[in-house]
């Protein structure tokens, strides 16, 4: 009797682990990863008070898991000419900064987007843009220009937060995308 | 309590002139060891309206196309649409308060704008305009 309950709770066990399994196989529209430890958002979240005032002063402080750490070193050490505005950092800063980028970078964590953006960048490569990457493009090459360059309301691909609306936290699944004039997007 | 009468006039003149008055004086005592003359916030505000040509993107390097010709008015970011905050001191608490901050960004915007820093008489001139807005 004891031993068949044990049996039982193995195969129960079993199973729920093999289910488990099979629903989070990766898929590109859901969340959910083929792994142990899931995480619910696509790339880790912004949590920094000082990276959201120095560098979302101007533009939407985009996740550190956007890119390799490669990439961030590169951008932090052209910010006299960032994309065609100055944006030094006193020392201090500039290497907080910096610190929290590259032990966020897109290495770091179990994130489902960031790995498929690691995975499409070549290895001797070292985009300085997020949409430059190549699985950040492959993901926008349907689009119009119209719904981009040619809508006032969003201008560039850039501009993250004028489509994904909910950027800021770190998702960008395709349910949440309101084009600015146009409404949700449809593959 | 006996509060010492130097300390009350030095209250009373930061409840005047606002609480950004310790950080712009400070900063226009420097300038003037950096051999700046007598600020002019007529010259600022000349400066702050003023073309400096015209940058790759197509827009007129002027400190306005950002931040408008009225301070006490919200911008926007040229490049990245991102709204910015009221410079004035008058409707934004938050301005000239800082040392660090105001020299960051005299560093970054002098650097667009005019396409070099800014000399110690310019950034002089400009704060004393910008805080009376």
């Amino acid at each position: 009797m004891k031993m068949r309950n044990v049996l039982l709770a193995l195969g129960a066990g079993i199973l729920t682990v093999a289910s488990q399994m099979v629903l989070s196989e990766d898929d590109d529209h859901g969340k959910k990863k083929g792994k142990w430890f899931e995480r619910s958002t696509d790339v880790a979240r912004v949590e920094n008070a000082q990276y959201v005032k120095e560098c979302g002063g101007c533009h939407f402080p985009y996740q550190p898991g956007l890119l390799p750490e490669r990439s961030w070193r590169k951008v932090m050490n052209q910010l006299k000419d960032h994309f065609g505005d100055n944006a030094e950092l006193p020392a201090p800063t500039h290497e907080q900064v910096l610190a929290y980028l590259v032990t966020n970078s897109a290495e770091h964590g179990n994130y489902r987007r960031s790995e498929k953006i690691l995975r499409s960048i070549a290895a001797s490569d070292a985009p300085d843009r997020i949409t430059t990457t190549p699985y950040i493009r492959h993901k926008h090459d349907e689009l119009p220009a119209k719904f981009v360059k040619g809508n006032v309301k969003v201008g560039s691909l850039s501009n993250c937060t004028a489509c994904h609306t909910k950027a800021e936290q770190g998702s960008y699944s395709e349910g949440e995308i309101r084009i600015p004039g146009s409404g949700a997007w449809e593959d | 309590m006996k509060i010492s009468k130097p300390v009350l006039i030095m209250l009373a003149s930061l409840t005047f002139s606002g609480a950004h008055a310790t950080a712009v004086s400070e900063l226009l005592q420097k300038y003037e060891t950096q051999g700046a003359k007598q600020f002019n916030a007529q010259a600022g505000k000349e400066l702050w309206t003023r073309s400096f040509g015209i940058s790759k993107e197509g827009k007129v390097r002027r400190c306005s196309t950002c931040h408008t010709d009225d301070l006490r008015k919200a911008g926007t970011h040229i490049k990245t649409n991102k709204d910015i905050d009221p410079l004035a001191p008058s409707v934004n608490n938050k301005r000239l308060m800082e040392i660090a901050e105001i020299e960051k960004w005299f560093k970054r915007n002098c650097e667009w704008t005019l396409e070099r820093e800014c000399s110690a008489q310019e950034k002089g001139d400009f704060l004393s305009y910008i805080r009376m807005q």
